[in-house]
């Protein structure tokens, strides 16, 4: 089984890639919602220690909304999308076409915000699945507004039963006029990081 | 002497004596275990992750574990002067962040952590003063050694001293 802390360049470039693809199609997706530009950075590969785990997203106590989804079937691990406070204000704006930012979120933006995420992740997954011919179930959304830490704290978890460190792709997507900025994290488990690799022929 | 805040991580621990303090930000479904020495005024503190180093083959990182946590961060205590009997613990966190309509035991991950905590605290004998855990929601801790005191922050929740 593969050792996340030792992972060589080889093996970066294609989580690196898979990440590219992913959240390329999950980019397409919100601009289209949106209705605006979106561009897309070159996705992060993280190997990080659990103590370092919280310290991405601004800090361990910055409010951040995460939806969080669990993926089944022959891809095992989960996915999560995060926004930070005022980018997930301003996504509301768009998608209701309102102008306000010094409000709270409500209950129905709370559910647009899930359906966003629920859209990219599913478009995120699709696309990895044609790529590789495996099969990725995604779980319905479950959404939390609350310390970056405390929410993070969840797929670190997933990866504390067989390792010592966290594996996440994370690409940083913004809409043109830098109103919302987003994460998508991919955190597949090591077997079906494994699997990945063998359906892509590079194992 | 200046008061230092050491601040402890996911699968970490560490301890001090009086007057320093001692924090984790942002537990989630983790839960902050602290002990307290109150006649030598050491405190220590350990966050930990899973329920049990026993369920798990890659188990190295001791303080992962709220079994070989507990065990290890007595041992650091004692190593700084603590007396084991005087030991009283406060434990907080251990919420389950997301809500699913599922059985998946991976999810209730906080509940179990509070659980395999407060039967390793009284396997040791160690009496539990206070606690805030469960509900649905992160918290940061701040353990204050020169009285015990625990002090309790969250988003949206309130705050406090346990």
């Amino acid at each position: 089984m593969l050792d996340v802390g030792n992972l060589n360049h080889f093996m970066i470039d294609i989580l690196k890639e898979l990440g590219n693809i992913g959240a390329g199609n999950a980019a397409t997706a919100l601009a289209s919602m949106i209705s605006k530009k979106v561009n897309m950075d070159v996705p992060n590969v993280r190997i990080l220690e659990f103590k370092e785990v919280a310290e991405v997203l601004g800090g361990e106590e910055n409010l951040i909304v995460g939806i969080y989804f669990e993926l089944t079937e022959d891809v095992v691990g989960n996915m999560m999308f995060a926004l930070d406070m005022d980018s997930a204000i301003n996504l509301t704006n768009m998608l209701f076409n309102r102008e306000r930012n010094d409000r709270q979120l409500d209950e129905m933006d709370i559910s647009a915000i899930s359906e966003v995420g629920n859209i990219l992740a599913s478009s995120y997954a699709n696309s990895l699945s044609s790529l590789t011919g495996l099969k990725i179930f995604i779980s319905v959304p479950s959404i939390s507004i609350d310390m970056a830490g405390a929410i993070l704290s969840v797929p670190a978890i997933h990866y504390g039963h067989v390792a010592d460190h966290a594996l996440m792709i994370e690409t940083t997507f913004e809409e043109n006029q830098n109103l919302v900025t987003g994460n998508i994290f991919f955190l597949p488990n090591l077997s079906s990081f494994d699997k990945i690799l063998t359906a892509l022929g590079v194992n | 002497m200046e008061k230092n805040t050491i601040k402890v991580g996911m699968a970490d621990l560490n301890v001090t004596k009086a007057p320093h303090l001692l924090t984790t930000l942002g537990l989630g479904s983790c839960v902050g275990i602290t002990l307290y020495d109150e006649v030598n005024k050491i405190a220590g503190l350990a966050h930990i992750m899973l329920p049990s180093s026993k369920e798990i083959k890659n188990n190295e990182n001791k303080a992962k574990f709220a079994d070989t946590g507990i065990d290890e961060l007595i041992k650091s205590m004692v190593k700084i002067g603590a007396n084991k009997n005087y030991l009283v613990a406060k434990i907080a966190g251990g919420a389950q962040m997301f809500n699913f309509n599922s059985n998946n035991q991976m999810l209730k991950i906080g509940e179990r952590n509070i659980m395999a905590t407060k039967e390793k605290l009284k396997e040791l004998n160690i009496r539990i003063v206070s606690e805030d855990t469960g509900g649905n929601f992160g918290r940061t801790i701040v353990l204050d050694s020169a009285d015990g005191s625990l002090y309790v922050r969250t988003i949206g929740h309130g705050e406090k001293i346990i």
